[in-house]
């Protein structure tokens, strides 16, 4: 039997560049920016989980929120670290260790960032040597099959990050926030095929804290708070294509950690994916917005293509997603864009998304964080 | 001890389900058990999805060849075994590189194929 939760607070710290401002600091930002939202203030916090890939240990940010003595884990799983520090926060309000928990996730990546080296995924050096430790030839390698199976055109590519452009312009706290044609992101210089560099989000800078509370802690708030239907997070299986992989094994397709981890959030919640107003899709490029589409749900391989020359995944369009410009205008700081997603429907849900907000009042949300190598987290959240 | 000349990829299959792996390694990861046995891997396949590297690595870890960096193909060959292995792919230009047949020319740094020009010519004519 699970426990009904809440999120109570949401926060972000500015994303973007930020010279001389750490990854750290940006954190407390974000933490104090949450436990404002929920009206609370950090001795209230009974259990933290949260991380970053190259920014630093959050559980040392005791040092500048105060020395209450909680338990504070730190959280490692590449661009699913938010997720991955949600899960916990949420399972140990859910067992009743406590009554309100935080989830924080930051980075501060310079440009050119991500030196993933062989060893450290469990591969010959040869690997680097040979030049295939560059992550961006997954995505491409990726997508270029996809696109000649489901019939998807160049043109949708640059379409997906147009709209992360267009509406980085709605969003005060994007880092991009200057529109782009099409044609300029598709004739931009080509990284791998078919994806350009516009195409793909930049490591980049940023916080974000969610706080849950149990449903007597939630009671005992003046909270606008928003209720958390599901919540799962998923490794992968037996024969994915992930980053950095040697080999692909087994016959047929491979399987989706994204499907596994969105269809299980689904049957928690109750909720069908055609039921969701709003949601979050990792978009480490364009061409990971269009296969999550499917993956979790939200069409059949192959409509994508209709979909968005249609408008359907626009702000005012039929399933509205990476409102905010998902990490192709916000960036990517590995760490914190799970929770930045979730501060997205958070603030879609309460209807307090400014020029950006999804019209119709939205009650409804979905999110879904994708990391490698194969770790995906999703939520269901509604009002 | 007898010095293979071949070329080969050494990969293993297991005893209990068959499923083959690379590199080669004791665990299957279908059952979860050290079940596996080591196995020579086909040395023809047909790639199954690429990508074309348009821009030099960061060096190091990249070794640049010595006449410098020229964009290279890298995607997965699917073998008969029921595996799809990474390889950097020897081929005149990009184009109708997907299915294209392709044979083993290099295992070191990490697997080569290379294009098989017979097959190439055969479906341009």
């Amino acid at each position: 039997m699970t426990q009904p939760i809440s999120i109570v607070g949401a926060g972000l710290s500015k994303f973007g560049r930020q010279p001389g401002v750490s990854g750290r600091a940006m954190a407390v930002t974000a933490i104090g920016a949450a436990l404002d939202d929920a009206g609370l203030s950090w001795p209230d916090v009974q259990v933290a989980f949260g991380g970053s890939d190259g920014s630093g240990l959050a559980d040392t940010l005791v040092a500048e929120l105060g020395f209450t003595g909680i338990p504070f884990t730190n959280v490692k799983n590449g661009c699913a670290t938010g997720g991955s520090a949600l899960f916990s926060a949420v399972n140990a309000v859910r067992s009743g260790a406590a009554e309100i928990a935080l989830a924080v996730g930051f980075d501060k990546h310079p440009r050119g960032a991500f030196d993933p080296r062989p060893e450290e995924w469990g591969l010959p050096d040869g690997y680097g040597e040979a030049g295939l430790m560059v992550t961006t030839q997954f995505f491409g390698a990726k997508i270029s099959r996809y696109m000649r199976q489901h019939n998807i055109s160049a043109d949708t590519l640059a379409r997906v990050a147009e709209k992360a452009y267009r509406n980085g312009v709605l969003n005060p706290n994007a880092w991009r926030r200057e529109a782009m044609s099409a044609e300029t992101i598709a004739t931009a210089d080509m990284v791998n095929d078919p994806l350009t560099r516009y195409m793909f989000c930049s490591p980049g800078e940023g916080a974000a804290a969610i706080v849950v509370a149990s449903e007597s802690a939630t009671k005992a708030l003046a909270a606008r708070a928003v209720t958390l239907r599901a919540i799962t997070h998923r490794t992968r299986r037996f024969g994915s294509f992930e980053v950095f992989s040697p080999a692909v094994q087994g016959n047929g397709e491979p399987t989706s950690v994204s499907a596994d981890a969105a269809r299980a959030a689904f049957e928690q919640a109750g909720i069908s994916p055609g039921e969701v107003d709003v949601a979050q899709l990792q978009d480490t490029e364009s061409g990971a917005e269009i296969m999550h589409m499917a993956e979790c749900g939200f069409c059949e391989p192959g409509e994508q293509e209709s979909m968005i020359a249609a408008g359907e995944t626009e702000i005012g369009g039929r399933i509205p997603i990476n409102t905010d410009g998902g990490c192709i205008a916000n960036g990517e700081p590995i760490g914190a864009s799970g929770l930045r997603q979730v501060h997205e429907i958070v603030t879609q849900l309460r209807g307090e998304a400014g020029a950006r907000q999804v019209p119709g009042t939205p009650r409804i949300g979905f999110t879904h964080v994708y990391g490698a190598p194969g770790i995906s987290a999703c939520t269901v959240l509604s009002v | 001890m007898a010095e293979k000349t071949a070329i080969v990829l050494e990969g293993s299959r297991c005893t209990v389900c068959a499923t083959v792996a690379f590199p080669a390694g004791v665990m299957c990861s279908k059952c979860a058990t050290p079940t596996a046995a080591p196995l020579d891997l086909s040395t023809r396949g047909v790639l199954w999805a690429y990508t074309i590297q348009r821009f030099p690595p960061k060096s190091p870890p990249y070794v640049s060849p010595a006449g410098g960096f020229t964009p290279f193909a890298v995607g997965y060959i699917e073998l008969p075994e029921g595996i799809k292995v990474e390889a950097i792919i020897d081929c005149e230009d990009f184009d109708g590189l997907d299915q294209a047949p392709v044979t083993l020319v290099a295992t070191s740094p990490v697997p080569r194929f290379a294009v098989d020009r017979d097959a190439k010519e055969g479906a341009t004519k």
